[in-house]
């Protein structure tokens, strides 16, 4: 379904991403997992044209682009098939909270507004907030936020949702209700690439891991074998490390 | 206060009032108007960073705000004048008085513009919409609260430099009260009189202002 080989990008002559190769399979939820600085937002942000790579391949839905010539066409072409969850929560300030879910589907995909108004209740449902439907981000918590963001992203059926850190920005005590909603997304079928530092999920909701460090993916196996035997000495050393605290 | 005083005061009061009515207020509207046309374009041409309009943005700001209105006025009316380009006072006061606020402007709302989280314009984008949509949805009202107090001021500001235009044959208000004083020979009295009337408006505008601002306030985001 998606498959990056090659993908190169580097700041200012740093280079940051060293050649990332992954592969998704429709119906995966892959969770990449690293150490701080490893490359992981800047990957999504890539992967989603946020950031321009330098070079790479994707091939998306059976089609491969040059990453490093995109035209805008092609770029929104795939944005309108994906959805994005950003650490932050980054909820349009000025919409309420259903407004945030029906922006992209009437404006940028021409949705009949009663059709648009009428899914996004549904995913405001999906998520529990049906309730908050008219109040504005401000109005909501951090968890609320975070959780009409998921519902913003599977408004329009995208072909996958990319998370990076969903939870990191959340109270510990509001990270359940998001991962909560992310587990019943992914046992829905929905294909997602999720940047995490939350084993648990990576253990109990992923099929995949994909463990990066220094702008490379260097292990990519089941995520049951990826904890019971993680291969490559770095990731046996980041399991350690978390284990311990 | 004699009775005199007291008459040409209240003869004042719709000699003032009238071109206040009929001429300074719609030149302050009509020139805001065109003020913050120039405004939204001259501050999304930069913020796109479209590489011909930016330097244009740019040249058009270092000229309209390092330039003398007054001298802008004379140069579109007389200047312009002598080369043909015949322009109804009027007319040539709204250009002057737009074309210099919206330099003005547009640097308000190129810096509100550019206090909205970056993560509100790549939110739209990931949300499907174009980098144009993700700005008029999302960036520009949220750019356009946040502007809203000092375009307020710029607004002020800008019925004041209507009496500007007196100096181009324009009969606002600051004119009739010119020639009330050269018939009268009373300039304390009446210039005070016309300073109240401006006085008036102003107040009106910061009213406006902050009934505005209360609405806008309604959504209450941060
Ligand atoms: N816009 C940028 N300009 C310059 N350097 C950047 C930029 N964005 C990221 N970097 C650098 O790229 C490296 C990887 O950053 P990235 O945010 O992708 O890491 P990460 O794996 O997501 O880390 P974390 O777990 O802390 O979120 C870091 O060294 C960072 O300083
Ligand atoms: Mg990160």
């Amino acid at each position: 379904m998606l498959e990056l080989q090659e993908l190169k990008k580097s700041f200012g002559g740093q280079p940051i991403l060293k050649g990332v190769d992954l592969s998704v399979e429709k119906g995966d939820v892959v969770a990449i997992l690293g150490p701080s600085g490893a490359g992981k937002t800047t990957l999504l942000r890539c992967v989603n044209f946020l950031e321009p790579a330098d070079s790479g391949h994707m091939t998306f839905d059976g089609v491969t682009y040059d990453l490093g010539h995109m035209s805008r066409r092609d770029i929104l072409a795939l944005r309108k098939k994906t959805g994005f969850v950003f650490q932050n929560y980054d909820l349009f300030r000025n919409k309420t909270a259903l407004q945030n879910v029906t922006e992209g589907l009437i404006t940028g995909r021409k949705m009949p507004r009663a059709q648009a108004e009428a899914l996004g209740m549904e995913m405001l449902e999906r998520v529990g907030l049906a309730d908050k439907a008219g109040s504005y981000p401000s109005q909501l918590s951090g968890g609320q936020q975070q959780r009409v963001a998921i519902a913003r992203a599977m408004a329009p059926q995208p072909q996958i949702i990319y998370f990076d850190e969903p939870t990191s920005a959340l109270d510990p005590e509001l990270t359940g209700e998001v991962l909560a909603v992310m587990r019943d997304l992914a046992q829905s079928g929905m294909t997602m690439l999720v940047v995490t530092h939350e084993l648990s999920f990576a253990k109990n909701a992923a099929n995949k891991v994909a463990f990066m460090e220094e702008g490379q993916v260097v292990e990519t196996a089941a995520a049951h074998s990826f904890f019971a035997q993680p291969q490559t000495d770095r990731a046996k050393e980041f399991l350690r490390i978390l284990n311990q605290t | 206060m004699t009775q005199r005083l007291l008459d040409i005061l209240a003869q004042g009061f719709t000699r003032i009032l009238i071109p206040g009515l009929t001429m300074t207020i719609p030149m302050t509207v009509l020139a805001f108007s065109l003020a913050m046309v120039v405004a939204l374009a001259i501050a999304l041409a930069q913020f796109a960073k479209l590489p011909v309009l930016t330097g244009f943005s740019r040249f058009y700001i270092w000229v309209f705000r390092g330039t003398p209105l007054l001298v802008q006025l004379f140069v579109i009316y007389y200047g312009l004048g002598q080369l043909g380009l015949k322009l109804p006072a009027f007319v040539a006061g709204v250009l002057a008085l737009g074309l210099n606020e919206g330099a003005y402007c547009a640097e308000t709302v190129r810096a509100a513009l550019e206090s909205v989280p970056v993560g509100q314009l790549e939110a739209g984008e990931c949300a499907g919409l174009t980098w144009w949509q993700s700005v008029r949805r999302v960036v520009l009202p949220q750019a356009m609260r946040t502007a809203f107090p000092p375009l307020g001021n710029s607004l002020i500001s800008m019925l004041k430099d209507t009496s500007l235009v007196s100096n181009i044959t324009v009969a606002e208000m600051f004119v009739a009260a010119q020639r009330m004083v050269s018939y009268y020979y009373e300039p304390f009295a009446i210039y005070l009189e016309v300073g109240v009337f401006y006085l008036f408006f102003s107040t009106l505008i910061t009213k406006l202002e902050r009934w505005g601002e209360k609405k806008l306030n309604a959504y209450e985001y941060k």
